[in-house]
């Protein structure tokens, strides 16, 4: 090419990746399908469950402060899931990922992508979350408990990245987001996230360490000073163990329905 | 667009598929195709439905992977990024993300490649001037059309893959896209096509591939393609009858429509003569040459089915 001869490569090798983000993030920032619920959900509930009725009771200002940390984490796990199970379905479903796999666009670009505009919305919504508690919930964290509630929310998408990918796998392309509600509803409501698991049957607060939003929410709360059951190293590793296992069963059933495409 | 003069296009094919079958769990998909472009040619896959054009594009851009055989792209794997930046493709996409606009589009493919066109370029190229800032859900289907064509040409490639790149457009909008695939031919690059447009193929292509069955069945320049047909057809009404019609020598098909009676012929002159020596009351006579699609119909039907004439 007679321009390109003389120019320097008008690209570089992180270019990709820069834009591939840039866009993930500005295209669901735009979707209000997606930005609206993402974001108002754990903001309204909080709202109604972390202050306006903490507020009216003995405790209150506890409660306003545990369900700060468990609303960011339910923030991340639907910015998460929706950011990878219903765009990835889609794009599937509608032929846009195979011409981006035909291009040459770095596959680990893809979904890094996805990843990082995952983590983008959940800092945002601890963000948001943060900014309701301060003001009109009066709790206080020291400087340190937030980067720690940061910390978690950030390392947190992870797990439910992969299982957002597991789950792209195999729900149907179409119903994609009401799936993923169906299970990340249910889900949340019985790791105590929405509520506090006190409030619950005790056959309810048995069942929780089989979900993986019970081990994030428990590390969320033990990170501005409540105490857990289980330690950290234990949850961490649960999580650990989940992704992996999500991460496998999901590349073995890609594999596979590639083969079969 | 500036043209890409590469000193390692010179004797490399742009894509070679040597003997390749590809199986679908126990459906066979292709089997021992055979294929290769040459530099700066406009080549058509035309055959029906199931016959396998998707599957032979897929396996040119390594997004699937043979059973057995080898394909090669510019002497290298088709998964390798390397060969994939000096490819653009043009593919059957339902629905791209929606709220993101052409210009950023542009913007994302052109960061894939090391010397993507410039944008303005690009733009004009596509015709997609005045369009850079709308949202890909405020196109018309023309308009989107327009935009994945663009995506295939950001990188300045020397082989474009374009499936199917003309559907749902209109009739405008289809003549500007030919005239593009016709420049881009002239710049030296090559471009695959696959379509279900006879006319298309007929219009654009150096060369038709028609595959059917997993095979390419038959290929040439569109001309030869139509006299692969088996020659010409003579309409006319006779008192001659079908068997009768049936011995002289050059008629391969005989067919009634009503009155008439179509003969598919191999040498018109010949038989011609012969007609009209034994029934002086012949009339209505019409002598065609075969189109495309007759020729198509012709290569693709199933062996097993019938050959009689559809009139």
């Amino acid at each position: 090419m007679s321009t390109a001869a003389v120019a320097p490569a008008a690209t570089s090798t992180l270019a990709p990746f820069a834009k591939e983000t840039k866009y993930e993030f500005l295209r669901l920032l735009r979707a209000r399908s997606f930005s609206v619920a993402t974001i108002g959900f754990p903001l309204s509930f909080y709202l109604l469950f972390g202050i306006v009725v903490s507020s009216a009771e003995p405790g209150g200002l506890d409660r306003s402060k545990y369900l700060l940390a468990t609303y960011s984490v339910f923030g991340l796990v639907g910015s998460s899931l929706f950011g990878l199970c219903s765009t990835i379905a889609n794009e599937r479903a509608q032929g846009w990922l195979e011409l981006k796999q035909a291009s040459p666009m770095p596959p680990a670009a893809y979904l890094l992508s996805k990843l990082l505009t995952a983590i983008a919305f959940g800092v945002i919504i601890f963000g948001l979350l943060l900014l309701c508690g301060e003001t009109m919930g009066h709790v206080h964290f020291t400087a340190a408990q937030i980067l720690r509630l940061l910390g978690t929310v950030v390392l947190g998408v992870f797990p439910f990245a992969t299982m957002g990918i597991l789950l792209a796998c195999v729900v149907p392309p179409n119903a994609a987001i009401g799936f993923v509600n169906l299970i990340y509803l249910p889900m949340s409501f019985l790791s105590g996230l929405w509520i506090p698991l006190e409030g619950l049957p005790k056959w309810l607060r048995t069942l929780a360490p089989v979900w993986p939003t019970w081990h994030l929410g428990q590390l969320a709360v033990h990170s501005i000073g409540y105490t857990m059951s289980w330690s950290v190293a234990g949850h961490v590793a649960w999580l650990t163990v989940f992704s992996i296992a999500c991460l496998g069963l999901a590349l073995v059933l890609f594999r596979r329905s590639a083969q079969k495409a | 667009m500036s043209t890409m003069e590469s000193s390692h296009t010179v004797n490399v094919a742009p894509a070679e598929l040597r003997a390749v079958t590809h199986r679908y769990g126990s459906h066979t998909a292709l089997q021992g195709l055979s294929l290769q472009l040459k530099p700066g040619e406009v080549v058509a896959l035309l055959g029906p439905n199931g016959a396998g054009k998707t599957t032979a594009v897929k396996l040119m851009l390594g997004l699937l992977q043979p059973t057995s055989g080898t394909v090669s792209i510019f002497g290298g794997s088709p998964s390798q990024r390397a060969t994939r930046q000096r490819i653009g493709a043009m593919l059957q996409v339902a629905r791209v993300p929606e709220t993101l606009a052409a210009g950023e589009y542009l913007d994302l493919f052109r960061s894939y490649y090391p010397h993507p066109l410039p944008t303005a370029e690009i733009v004009q190229f596509a015709g997609l001037q005045g369009i850079e800032k709308r949202q890909f859900k405020d196109l018309s289907g023309g308009q989107k059309q327009r935009m994945l064509f663009a995506l295939a040409l950001c990188g300045d490639p020397d082989l474009v893959f374009l499936d199917e790149p003309t559907l749902g457009m209109d009739i405008e909008t289809r003549h500007n896209l030919w005239r593009q695939v016709r420049s881009l031919a002239d710049r030296g690059k090559t471009v695959l096509l696959t379509t279900h447009y006879l006319e298309e193929a007929d219009t654009l292509a150096d060369r038709i591939l028609v595959i059917a069955r997993g095979k390419v069945i038959a290929q040439g320049t569109p001309s030869e393609i139509k006299s692969r047909a088996g020659g010409r057809k003579i309409r006319c009404v006779t008192t001659l009858a079908d068997s009768e019609l049936q011995q002289i020598a050059g008629v391969r098909r005989v067919g009634r429509t009503g009155a008439g009676v179509t003969l598919t012929v191999e040498n018109a002159e010949d038989v011609l003569r012969t007609l009209l020596a034994r029934d002086a009351g012949l009339h209505s006579l019409e002598v065609t040459s075969p189109a495309l699609e007759d020729a198509f119909l012709e290569l693709t039907r199933d062996p097993g089915s019938p050959a009689t004439e559809a009139a």
